[in-house]
């Protein structure tokens, strides 16, 4: 049982939850840039939460397989068709299970937002690198080869399903943990002592071109202070460092472990979901928050996405 | 500034920041180091990540497993009872880093010591003698930023870096020496090779140096390179 590769897509990547433990000799998180719809779409198929999906960006892949599987894929609103391999072609929808007979899916582009993550019942099957299946794009290793997707890719699964299924098939229900939060609310952050931290708030910002899972670059009236030389310190995922161009740098999951720019805060991490939707071109504001309301936010957006969850899982038992 | 006035700030919702002042010195390094290795010995249950850097620790916790507050309260009690004795006793390993200079292995050895007027031979045997501290690990995984470079080594980056660095490149870039564990883009400048594994992702840890680590070189020649790095392979 496996997935054959027909059409990579701009950036997909193998992901999980990233790796814990191993910072300190400069190895990145890495993992889904929002961990949280990554976890949700396994759910949806029975998988682990921390079992390894494919994380897609802007383009999605084409992927063709000759057995039933379940599927489910959670992110940005994104368009699937799929062509069974009896010739049959229909549409299907995003934050739901779908099971699904042999055939071949096409993920188009993106309507808006950047990404989205698709979750094969069973998990994919690529070599557990220090404690995590997911890709270092920078460090070349993880995922596949440490790689994004290539045409002819094959990618196995864990543990596949044995299910029947001759036509798709999905239930009425559907989730959306993004429902709600609007797109063009502030992105929250928690200011440091910088002179120029509570300027990030001031202004509009536009998310430049050269922005990847490393880091989104922000282009506006560039910031003072920039100049001044930092001593190189840790930098986490959220990260908002000033480069000497005075343009801010959010650093996203395969941020460096450490970073010499001055520090003007962190995105808090209830909102770090929001960042990994941007796309080039979006506009953003920034407003500030204090550190104990940002943990308080973080620490509902878990309770919010473990009720999703066991949501999820009463359906599922009683489907 | 002492341990205990450590400056503790967030630097994430589920990480500290741990400032020792903001200056490079050794024995602000020491102190760094100490007290990672105090935190890892109590291993405690929240405890995700440790970074050390030059004067400063990053703490990243489990926010489900501790609140914010308990950890922050842990270190400040940490830093509290770190005192000069406890960072002299702090065990450190001594690793030997196998280099050939110059030639092919270390292309701007010629012109940095033109640059610094000392032969080429007393560069390489200069930054050989040194008696170095990994003062962390960044910029890519296992790249070493090593503390103890000669200040009269010192040697500014290359105006245009290079697009690609060969695995193992030793180099000196402003007052630091550092190995480049893969190949990769890079600035600095290239005085030799080692043809050790500075990385590895299959290996357990990765990598062969650890920040606090101290390092020692020892100047080899093209055969032990040859014989070495077919054993590496």
């Amino acid at each position: 049982m496996s997935l054959h590769v027909l059409a990579p897509g701009l950036l997909t990547t193998v992901q999980d939850r990233g790796r814990e433990g191993w910072r300190h000799l400069g190895v990145a998180r890495a993992g889904a840039l929002d961990p949280f719809a990554a976890a949700l779409a396994n759910r949806l198929v029975g998988n682990p939460e921390d079992a390894a999906v494919l994380e897609i960006t802007l383009l999605g892949p084409t992927l063709q397989w000759a057995q039933p599987l379940r599927i489910a894929l959670c992110g940005a609103p994104w368009p699937m068709r799929f062509e069974a391999a009896s010739g049959a072609d229909c549409t299907l929808p995003t934050g739901r299970p779908l099971a699904l007979p042999a055939g071949t899916l096409r993920l188009g582009a993106a309507r808006e937002g950047a990404r989205a993550w698709l979750a094969v019942a069973g998990g994919l099957d690529v070599p557990v690198v220090l404690g995590s299946r997911s890709t270092d794009l920078r460090g070349g290793f993880g995922g596949l080869d440490g790689r994004p997707l290539r045409r002819g890719d094959v990618l196995g699964l864990l543990a596949p399903p044995d299910i029947a299924c001759t036509a798709p098939r999905h239930p009425a229900w559907w989730v959306d943990p993004l429902a709600g939060a609007p797109r063009t609310a502030p992105l929250r952050y928690v200011p440091t002592s910088h002179p120029a931290a509570a300027r990030l708030a001031g202004q509009d910002w536009r998310v430049q071109a050269s922005s990847d899972r490393q880091g989104l670059r922000l282009a506006g009236a560039a910031l003072p202070g920039a100049s001044g030389s930092a001593i190189s310190e840790a930098v986490a995922p959220g990260t908002i460092q000033l480069p000497p161009d005075g343009q801010p740098i959010v650093l996203l999951a395969d941020a460096q472990t450490v970073g010499g720019y001055p520090r003007l805060g962190h995105v808090i991490a209830a909102d770090l979901p929001r960042l990994a939707q941007l796309r080039p071109g979006d506009a953003l504001r920034l407003s500030p928050c204090d550190a104990a309301t940002a943990r308080a936010l973080a620490c509902a957006a878990r309770v919010r996405m473990a009720r999703i969850g066991l949501a999820v899982a009463s359906r599922l038992a009683s489907a | 500034m002492n341990a205990t006035e450590a400056d503790l700030q967030p630097l994430a919702d589920d990480a500290w920041l741990l400032r020792f002042g903001d200056a490079i010195a050794p024995a602000t390094l020491a102190r760094v180091h100490a007290l990672c290795a105090r935190v890892r010995a109590a291993s405690p249950p929240w405890l995700r990540d440790l970074v050390p850097a030059y004067a400063s620790v990053g703490v990243f916790f489990d926010p489900a497993v501790a609140d914010a507050e308990a950890v922050r309260d842990w270190l400040r009690q940490q830093c509290a009872a770190l005192d000069e004795d406890s960072v002299a006793a702090t065990p450190t390993r001594t690793v030997e880093i196998p280099v050939a200079y110059g030639g092919e292995f270390g292309p701007d050895l010629e012109a940095a010591a033109q640059a610094l007027g000392i032969p080429a031979d007393a560069l390489a045997a200069r930054h050989a003698a040194g008696d170095y501290t990994v003062a962390m690990i960044g910029f890519a995984p296992g790249f070493p930023y090593l503390a103890g470079l000669d200040p009269a080594l010192a040697l500014p980056r290359l105006a245009t870096p290079r697009t690609r660095v060969p695995a193992g490149s030793v180099a000196i870039g402003g007052a630091q020496t550092g190995i480049y564990p893969r190949e990769s883009p890079g600035g600095w400048r290239l005085l030799g090779r080692t043809p050790l594994r500075l990385f590895d992702p299959q290996r357990t840890p990765p990598a062969l140096l650890a920040p606090g680590d101290r390092v020692r070189f020892r100047a080899i020649g093209a055969d032990e390179f040859a014989r070495l790095a077919a054993r590496e392979s």
